[in-house]
């Protein structure tokens, strides 16, 4: 892919600005390159994504936000060819660093999917399934409580609450991509990826969804692909906005919706690019 | 004229807001002629001119109720966002700026026949030098959104000043005429009336500067704003 942009103009204000000062910076990313057997995908994307808040990654099919993304919790490592190059730190820690662990570096950033995935198990061996791997539960009481907080946490409890034993893929889509949610937060993650978690949900599971977002948003980082301007806008503290591999314009989401400094993410939002 | 240089995927969509700017063109021709009117009639103590302007003030009224259905249709059905965001918005100030303008325009006709029973007053010219300010404020503040161009709405915008000083100083030499001469206190009272119509004008002249700048450029428009470069 060629980059359409010369080198200097590739890095876009890698903090979203005002409003955000005060929220430590969780995952930070500086001149991250991905290509796919040879293929370029990603072109030194620099950003600072804050804690505690949710940060929207939006820009057309085949932009390098989903493959950003993946950087995060190391899942281009299963693809053959893949290559990532650049700094990469959660808490300061680098993600690609050959000491981590990307079993523990997956509980720790958890992935949420375009279609809801929950294992062809119980709903409560679908969310116990974590801890029960990591060593989170020393007994099956310390289970049940984590199973019916991460529940809770997610929502879905008072739907589920009796009948812990039926599948998980028994329930409805929007239950099941809570169920999911449940599951990544019960291994105590620290940020939560979402890849258009909502887009094979109708517009009230999407609203259910996106109310826990902005709940969830207390305690974890948050990170949403998203090809709903709308979403985006009503779920998100920071936008960012990639194009053809590169990282165009990251601010906050009131500026980009209202203010977007640079004319490709103008025409993108507003509906007037290809 | 449009915001930005690119058309909209959706032609429908780029129609309808191109449509929203034709009838805010429109409705501010509208408005400039009839604010025109009054003041002419003003000017030549012509009294029947009021019939008429109140026929295009209710032309005017009919506008900014379709630009308001299209502005609430542009929310509903296409949630616009960036420039077609700020344009959506601001048209609808200005098209309510606009309607205020139309309103008082007519208020204006209205004195206009009123003061063409009483013989003709010293202050007139006074009078008529504040109406022409006050038309080409309105002219420049439309020109200027017409062409998407900030600079001369930041001049508008600036030159309210004089047109509130000359209405204060119509106000003061008004009122001591009257005290002079009580035979001046009925047109005068009308003439207090016309002055501030004009002056109340100049102001939603100068909030279609506000809201212009602020569509074409996301700011406010304020003391401090530098002149356009």
């Amino acid at each position: 892919m060629v980059n359409p942009m010369p080198d200097n103009q590739s890095h876009p204000d890698m903090s979203a600005g005002a409003g955000q000062a005060e929220l430590p910076i969780k995952v930070q990313a500086r001149d991250v390159c991905v290509s796919y057997s040879g293929k370029q995908a990603l072109n030194h994307v620099s950003i600072d994504v804050p804690d505690r808040s949710v940060t929207a990654f939006i820009g057309p099919s085949g932009c390098g936000k989903s493959t950003f993304l993946r950087c995060l919790n190391r899942m281009n490592d299963t693809i053959e060819g893949a290559k990532v190059v650049g700094s990469l730190k959660i808490d300061g820690l680098e993600v690609n660093d050959k000491s981590v662990d990307p079993v523990v570096l997956r509980a720790n950033v958890g992935m949420v999917f375009q279609k809801p995935n929950p294992f062809p198990k119980s709903i409560y061996d679908n969310v116990a399934y974590g801890p029960r791997i990591h060593g989170l539960a020393l007994s099956k009481d310390e289970l049940d409580a984590i199973v019916e907080d991460s529940l809770k946490k997610a929502g879905l409890w008072d739907e589920v609450a009796d009948r812990l034993n039926h599948p998980g893929t028994g329930l409805s889509g929007g239950q099941q991509q809570r169920l999911v949610i449940a599951r990544a937060i019960a291994v105590n993650p620290e940020v939560i990826l979402m890849d258009e978690p909502c887009s094979a949900l109708d517009p009230i599971a999407t609203a259910k969804i996106e109310e826990l977002i902005d709940e969830l948003r207390e305690n974890y980082c948050i990170i949403i692909v998203t090809h709903s301007m709308q979403q985006a806008a009503r779920v998100s503290q920071q936008t960012a906005f990639f194009h053809m591999g590169n990282l165009v314009e990251y601010g906050t989401t009131e500026e980009i919706f209202t203010n977007p400094r640079d004319p490709r993410t103008q025409d993108y939002i507003t509906g007037r690019f290809g | 004229m449009a915001l930005s240089k690119t058309a909209h995927i959706v032609t429908a969509y780029g129609e309808e807001l191109d449509q929203l700017n034709d009838e805010l063109a429109r409705m501010g021709g509208l408005v400039e002629t009839q604010l025109t009117a009054a003041i002419n009639a003003i000017v030549r103590r012509d009294a029947g001119v009021a019939g008429e302007v109140r026929q295009r003030e209710k032309q005017v009224n009919a506008m900014h109720v379709d630009i308001e259905k299209r502005v609430l249709r542009l929310f509903a059905l296409r949630q616009p966002l960036a420039t077609d965001l700020r344009m959506t918005i601001s048209a609808l100030k200005i098209s309510t700026d606009l309607e205020r303008v139309g309103d008082l325009a007519k208020n204006i006709a209205y004195r206009a026949k009123d003061l063409s029973a009483y013989p003709a007053l010293g202050l007139m010219d006074r009078v008529e030098r504040l109406g022409a300010i006050v038309i080409q404020q309105l002219h420049e503040v439309l020109d200027a959104l017409s062409s998407l161009d900030v600079e001369p709405a930041i001049r508008v915008w600036r030159a309210d000043d004089e047109v509130d000083e000359r209405y204060n100083a119509l106000v003061r030499e008004m009122l001591i005429s009257m005290g002079e001469d009580s035979s001046l206190v009925e047109p005068g009272v009308h003439i207090l009336f016309v002055a501030k119509n004009l002056e109340r004008i100049g102001d939603h002249a100068t909030n279609i500067a506000e809201a212009l700048h602020f569509m074409v450029t996301a700011a406010p428009l304020e003391a401090d704003t530098p002149p356009a470069s």
